[in-house]
């Protein structure tokens, strides 16, 4: 699926775009490949879903996001697919996954809140409450109280993703 | 950080052209010269408010694993066990919560195995079960936070 050429252009991409009028052409110069190529590749992965967007990392802290909440729903399995769904449409939602229940921990059912304080975030969630119909099941909201550690997955060619520390 | 500021970040949330000269294309869309919005985003950029502009990858596809996991750690050991999750290089995002389960991180490794084999290494250094949440489904999400 990926060739030499893509994992040179996705390790050296990650470090960032340049911040010039050439961007693509940049990277191309440095990887001796014509701008032209870095553009069809990078669309071609884009496509593929390898990159799943270009864009921005926000510090949620430096915009004023302070509560962040993981709320957790137990929900009957078979209506799993369209309560995520719907939990999913909702702007202030920033991610929704299904995860497996364990021994003494039922939640199959999470997503995560930013929000500027702890208030907007309940109200936030009383609105999914009532929107999605699921003010019935059992839940928790579990704000986050400090970060430890917080860095990005990095890819190394040849070699999936390294675990290199990043400030 | 002003409106245009603002602006700019709303607008990069979304995405960045692929194309030859895609400054440009988004300093049109947002009423700036090229060189004034390369400006300011390299202002962002300096002064932390952006951690980083450039691709998000999807980690499963390029052959890496994620999981979600946590830890009941006690109030007495809290410290200790913060520093030896800390110290594995393969978990990326640590936080303490408000709940019995009060430790949660996101381990990220090179390969599907070495998820297991860093949470047993886990569990033998703390002394703790580690809860494994991998994810079953994502629901999409447009990942935007308003400026």
């Amino acid at each position: 699926m990926l060739d030499a050429r893509d994992r040179q252009l996705l390790e050296l991409v990650q470090m960032g775009l340049p911040v010039c009028s050439k961007p693509y052409a940049e990277i191309g110069n440095t990887l001796a490949m014509p701008e032209f190529e870095v553009i069809e590749r990078l669309t071609r992965l884009k496509q593929k879903g390898l990159i799943k967007r270009m864009g921005v990392i926000v510090k949620h802290h430096q915009l004023g996001y302070r509560a962040n909440a993981m709320i957790v729903w137990s929900v009957p399995d078979n209506l799993v697919k369209q309560l995520g769904g719907h939990i999913s449409q909702f702007a202030f939602v920033t991610l929704c996954y299904q995860r497996p229940r364990q021994t003494g921990w039922p939640y199959n059912l999470y997503c995560m809140i930013h929000g500027k304080d702890r208030a907007t975030v309940l109200t936030q969630l009383d609105q999914l409450n009532a929107e999605c119909g699921l003010a019935g099941f059992d839940r928790e909201i579990l704000f986050s109280l400090r970060c430890f550690k917080q860095r990005g997955a990095i890819y190394q060619r040849g070699s999936g993703f390294s675990r290199e520390e990043r400030g | 950080m002003d409106e245009i500021d603002r602006r700019i970040i709303n607008t990069l949330q979304e995405g960045f052209p692929i194309c030859d000269a895609p400054y440009q294309q988004v300093a049109t869309q947002l009423g700036l010269t090229e060189q004034a919005f390369i400006d300011r985003l390299q202002t962002l950029l300096d002064n932390g408010i952006l951690t980083r502009f450039g691709p998000l990858y999807h980690a499963e596809l390029m052959g890496g694993a994620l999981t979600l996991a946590a830890v009941k750690a006690p109030s007495e050991r809290f410290a200790e066990i913060t520093a030896i999750i800390n110290a594995f290089p393969e978990v990326a995002h640590n936080y303490a919560r408000n709940h019995a389960l009060n430790m949660w991180f996101v381990i990220a490794t090179e390969t599907p195995e070495q998820i297991q084999q860093t949470i047993t290494a886990i569990e033998q250094q703390t002394g703790l079960t580690v809860y494994n949440m991998p994810k079953i489904n994502e629901y999409f999400v447009g990942l935007k936070l308003e400026a």
